[in-house]
């Protein structure tokens, strides 16, 4: 699919892919100018959410394969190598310090998932 | 109180001794407000953690190595100069004033001006390019010095002095990014002060390793070049071309002040202190590195802390004595574990030494005895320090050695319990020596006051919070007091769902549940995580062995399950076909081959007997598959907690000693439980005699052929714990050999915790393996012909997890980087040649 791009705001929306595109509670990488971003269908929670798709940890491009859930009340996502946990909310490493990813906006509209960046 | 009573207290020196002074006193003062205080520091920043220094280099910054910032000291009133050294004590009137002409009267004066860098004598340390290596600011030269060497220009670096400090400086000097990085050291070994030549020797190959070079041996007269070093001249006539040089040679106390002011000094510095840290004037303390206390300086920050609290309890009224403090340090930082406690050189006849040493791996423990076998004087441990608090509790609390000491660095064999060690401590032995915390403080908090994280921990008392050697201690302590209180004797899978793994399996086979979702919304609570989601996974695979892929059960696989592969460095995957029992024919070698080709794949014939096939991009797999399966090949899940392989010898086939056919044997044993879900992976192999050239006994169920029939050995494992198999039956036939393993496999499935292989499952069995043959063998339990019923169901409904994706276009789809660009593979895959193959980039 072709990226579609709106301005709006300071933020840019990208059409990244459409809703079904991305598996129920699991997460798969889009493109978007350049940028390998992860998105997270969470349908448990209903929610969405869009992070870097590269772990910091050992720069692996993979957190979209990683398995999502919570830790309290916070989503979270696992990457697959070393099982750092990251929020999904603000992108902080919780198993260590040390490491965040970057998380961006995410909005579903007639079936299609945008991601702001 | 009255106003008027109020003292003032002025602390020299913002360092972290002088830092942690005004912590303590102010948290003892919290009820009762008796001192002001005012605090100067020569330093343009706040207090920081030293310790830490080489951090910075590791992207820490200063705001993050502080160790509290500047609102700290205003919202407690307290007085700070930053940038302003004091300069001159006038005793008689009791003031001080600073560089920039502050003056300061004082009831009492705090002197925490700790020490710098001891720089020898030697002709040329004042050129350009030489460092010494204590400040935030001293490391910011050395980065930009260093940075030359992205240009080319600063190549080689060396460190003088091969003490703690002096490593930790040299493994800087290589993450800097330079060239060469040597040691010189003055002694005949490195770390002269904590380790024995024997250790030092097995340090320096460790080092060595990581790319440092060390002279040992080396009385270094000059430092050559014009403005900026370029080498260094040493007594015996050599010589060394460097670039840059950090002085570590030591440490001098900051006594200077002391001395103009007429208090007493040591000879060979430092500010002379008594039992209660009073120096010559009664008026006057010093605490840190700068004080001479039992005739000695505390390089460590540990009994720095000590001394703060001694004279901040002192100050509020409660006398404490200084008393000599244990300076056991383990090494961080360096690559390679270092640890010294006690007395670690102790010889003599009150003393025996143990000493283990594996070259091969860079080891080498010793540990110093007394001549009764009862204590635990000291010790010396390179290159694995995991022992390391435990060791130095045992030491320090004179705790009464097991019968055979040798355990303590071998470790006990047999499955030992984490932790349980550090349950045997006395209540007051001190777990966390930066913030003297004790193992009493810490249950109380984690006992009563449900602080069960080390985060909550720290938190409450300060635990962990200076060097973190005592993390590991802490760990145990959690889990064991859990242990104690019952908390954890259920062994829940997480916060999830708290459950066992078995009751779990009996609640979801009971309700017929097939999804995650259901088990979540039933038994559990929240929406899941990591550690359940597979543990579910593989319960729901093994009760109904449906496609592990479809009802939303993706997303709850590991990733190697939810793309029927293993993930490798660099984010691709390994492709590993079915091979039972090892036995190929050449028209399907030739088809791995082509394939092999096609895709650009690295391969590798495994330890379990068949060809491993490495770097598919993920969106190539379903092809690859498409193209084996169209060959006759099957899925190997090697990918899976699942049956593994079937490892075969030729046997009697071919081979002049076999007495079996193990080759078909094995074959009929991989046909008949490929594919099944487990808690953990299962390997097994069948051995055509006695000879066992096919490692049964190292399996989770082996076979060895008799002269009568055949022997079933279980439980066994390679890996990390070497554990050889047990017998179960012997001399058994065929059939009823496979009727044993369905018992034993399904025996195993139901009631092993998640990730546990047979042979931990089996250790940790009430009744070990007499047990298991009751069960197995004589069916005490009266369920053998359930388990024999449960696993017939599950090979007859066997299915090619590869054969169904490739076959689904809806699950086909999936194998894919990108969402929105299904054609394109992932730019960020890079591979290297070797020996005309390709391999994974290395990580970072
Ligand atoms: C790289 C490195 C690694 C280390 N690693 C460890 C370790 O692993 N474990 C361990 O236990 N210890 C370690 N140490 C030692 C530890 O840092 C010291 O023991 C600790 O910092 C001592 O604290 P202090 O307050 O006495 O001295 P400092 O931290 O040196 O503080 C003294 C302060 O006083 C200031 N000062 C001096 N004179 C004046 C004056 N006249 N007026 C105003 N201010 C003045 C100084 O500028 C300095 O800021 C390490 C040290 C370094 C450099
Ligand atoms: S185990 Fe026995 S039968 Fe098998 S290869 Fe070795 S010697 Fe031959
Ligand atoms: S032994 Fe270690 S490095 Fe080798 S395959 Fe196993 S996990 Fe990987
Ligand atoms: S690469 Fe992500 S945890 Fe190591």
């Amino acid at each position: 699919m072709e990226a579609i791009s709106i301005h709006q705001d300071k933020q840019t929306w990208h059409a990244a892919c459409r809703v079904e595109d991305i598996p129920a509670d699991g997460g798969a990488c889009a493109l978007i100018g350049g940028r390998q971003i992860a998105i997270f269908n969470f349908s448990r929670r209903g929610e969405w959410y869009a992070t870097d798709n590269e772990c910091p940890h050992r720069q692996q491009m993979v957190l979209s394969r990683g398995m999502i859930g919570s830790q309290g009340d916070d989503p979270k996502v696992a990457c697959p190598f070393h099982k750092k946990t990251f929020s999904l909310k603000n992108g902080q490493c919780l198993n260590d310090d040390g490491y965040r990813i970057n998380t961006f906006p995410v909005k579903v509209e007639n079936g299609i998932v945008y991601i702001g960046v | 109180m009255n106003t008027n009573t109020i003292k003032h207290v002025v602390v020299i020196g913002n360092g972290m001794v002088g830092y942690k002074f005004c912590e303590k006193l102010i948290a003892k003062q919290k009820n009762e407000h008796r001192f002001t205080l005012t605090v100067f520091g020569e330093e343009p920043r706040v207090a920081y953690d030293r310790v830490h220094l080489s951090a910075y280099f590791d992207g820490k910054t200063a705001d993050e190595l502080t160790l509290a910032p500047t609102d700290w000291y205003a919202e407690n009133g307290i007085t700070l100069f930053l940038t302003d050294p004091v300069v001159a004590i006038d005793r008689e009137r009791k003031q001080v004033r600073s560089h920039h002409g502050v003056v300061v009267p004082y009831d009492y004066l705090v002197l925490a001006t700790g020490s710098g860098a001891f720089v020898p004598p030697v002709a040329g340390v004042e050129k350009d390019g030489v460092f010494v290596y204590r400040t935030i600011e001293d490391l910011d030269l050395i980065q930009s010095y260093a940075r030359n060497a992205r240009a080319g220009l600063t190549r080689k670096g060396a460190v003088l002095g091969g003490g703690l400090l002096g490593l930790e400086a040299a493994k800087a000097l290589l993450d800097l990014g330079l060239d060469e990085a040597h040691v010189v050291e003055f002694a005949p070994r490195l770390m002269p002060r904590q380790i024995d030549d024997a250790g030092s020797g097995v340090l320096q190959r460790q080092l060595e390793s990581l790319g440092l070079t060390i002279h040992l041996s080396k009385s270094t007269q000059q430092i050559t070049g014009d403005e900026a070093i370029t080498g260094m001249q040493f007594a015996d006539g050599s010589h060394l071309d460097v670039d840059m040089l950090i002085i570590s040679a030591g440490i001098r106390p900051r006594d200077e002040l002391a001395k103009a002011s007429g208090i007493d000094t040591h000879a060979r510095g430092g500010i002379l202190v008594d039992d209660f840290l009073q120096t010559s004037d009664p008026s006057i303390f010093a605490i840190g590195e700068c004080a001479v206390a039992h005739h000695m300086i505390y390089g460590l920050v540990a009994p720095g802390y000590e001394m703060a609290e001694v004279v901040a309890s002192r100050l509020m009224g409660t006398e404490k004595e200084f008393k000599p403090f244990d300076m056991s340090t383990k090494l961080k930082l360096i690559g390679t574990d270092v640890g010294s406690f006690g007395d670690p050189f102790a010889s003599g006849p009150n003393c025996r030494t143990i000493v283990y040493e594996n070259k091969a791996k860079g080891v080498y423990k010793r540990i110093n005895i007394s001549a009764d076998g009862k204590e635990l004087l000291g010790g010396i441990l390179v290159g694995d320090a995991d022992q390391y608090n435990m060791l130095l509790q045992t030491c320090k609390n004179k705790t009464v050695l097991p019968p055979d000491p040798e355990d303590l660095i071998l470790g006990s064999r047999g499955g030992e319990e984490a932790g349980a060690g550090v349950m045997a401590l006395p209540d007051d032995a001190l777990i966390c020596s930066c913030e003297a915390v004790t193992k009493g403080m810490l249950c109380h908090e984690i006992a009563e006051n449900g602080h069960t994280s080390i985060d909550g921990l720290k938190k409450v008392t300060k635990a962990c919070t200076g060097c973190g050697g005592c993390t590991p201690m802490v760990k145990d302590l959690i889990q064991s007091v859990l242990k104690q209180q019952g908390v954890y004797v259920r062994n829940v899978l997480c916060e999830h769902l708290e459950y066992s793994r078995q009751e779990l399996l009996d609640l979801i086979k009971i309700n017929g549940l097939k999804t995650y979702n259901a088990v979540l919304d039933l038994f559990g609570h929240g929406d899941g995580c990591e550690i359940c989601k597979p543990a579910v996974a593989s319960i729901l695979a093994s009760l109904w062995n449906e496609n592990i892929l479809e009802k939303g059960r993706a997303t709850i696989q590991d990733s190697n399950d939810r793309y029927l592969a293993n993930i490798q460095k660099g984010g691709t995957y390994s492709v590993v076909p079915r091979i039972p029992g090892g036995e190929i024919t050449p028209d399907k070698l030739i088809v791995i081959g082509q394939v092999a080709k096609k895709y650009g794949l690295y391969t590798k014939i495994t330890g379990g007997q068949r060809i491993d096939l490495f770097g598919a991009h993920v969106g190539d797999l379903p092809n690859i598959w498409e193209e084996l399966i169209a060959a006759g090949f099957e899925s190997g899940h090697a990918y899976g907690k699942a049956l593994r392989t079937v490892k075969s010898c030729v046997g009697s086939t071919w081979c002049r000693f076999g007495v079996q056919d193990s080759v078909s044997f094995a074959i009929e044993v991989e046909e008949r439980y490929k594919g099944i879900r487990a808690p953990h992976k299962l390997k097994s192999a069948v051995s055509g005699c006695t000879r066992e050239c096919a490692e049964a006994q190292s399996k989770d169920f082996g076979i060895i052929a008799t002269e009568k029939g055949w022997n079933l050995y279980v439980c066994g494992n390679g890996g990390i714990k070497p554990q050889h198999a047990l017998l179960l039956a012997s001399d058994i036939d065929k059939a009823t050999c496979i009727r044993y393993i369905d018992r034993f496999l399904m025996f195993y499935i139901k009631t092993a915790d998640p990730l546990t292989r047979t042979a931990t499952w089996l250790n940790k069995m009430e009744g070990g393996i007499s047990y298991l043959k009751a069960v197995v063998v004589d069916d005490v339990l009266g369920i053998a012909a359930d388990l024999e019923r449960e696993m017939q169901q599950l090979v007859d409904t066997f299915m090619c997890e590869w054969t169904e994706v490739v076959e689904n276009p809806h699950l086909r789809q999936r194998f894919a980087h990108f969402v929105n660009a299904p054609e394109q593979k992932d730019p960020a895959v890079h591979f290297e040649s070797m020996r005309d193959q390709k391999r994974a980039r290395e990580w970072v």
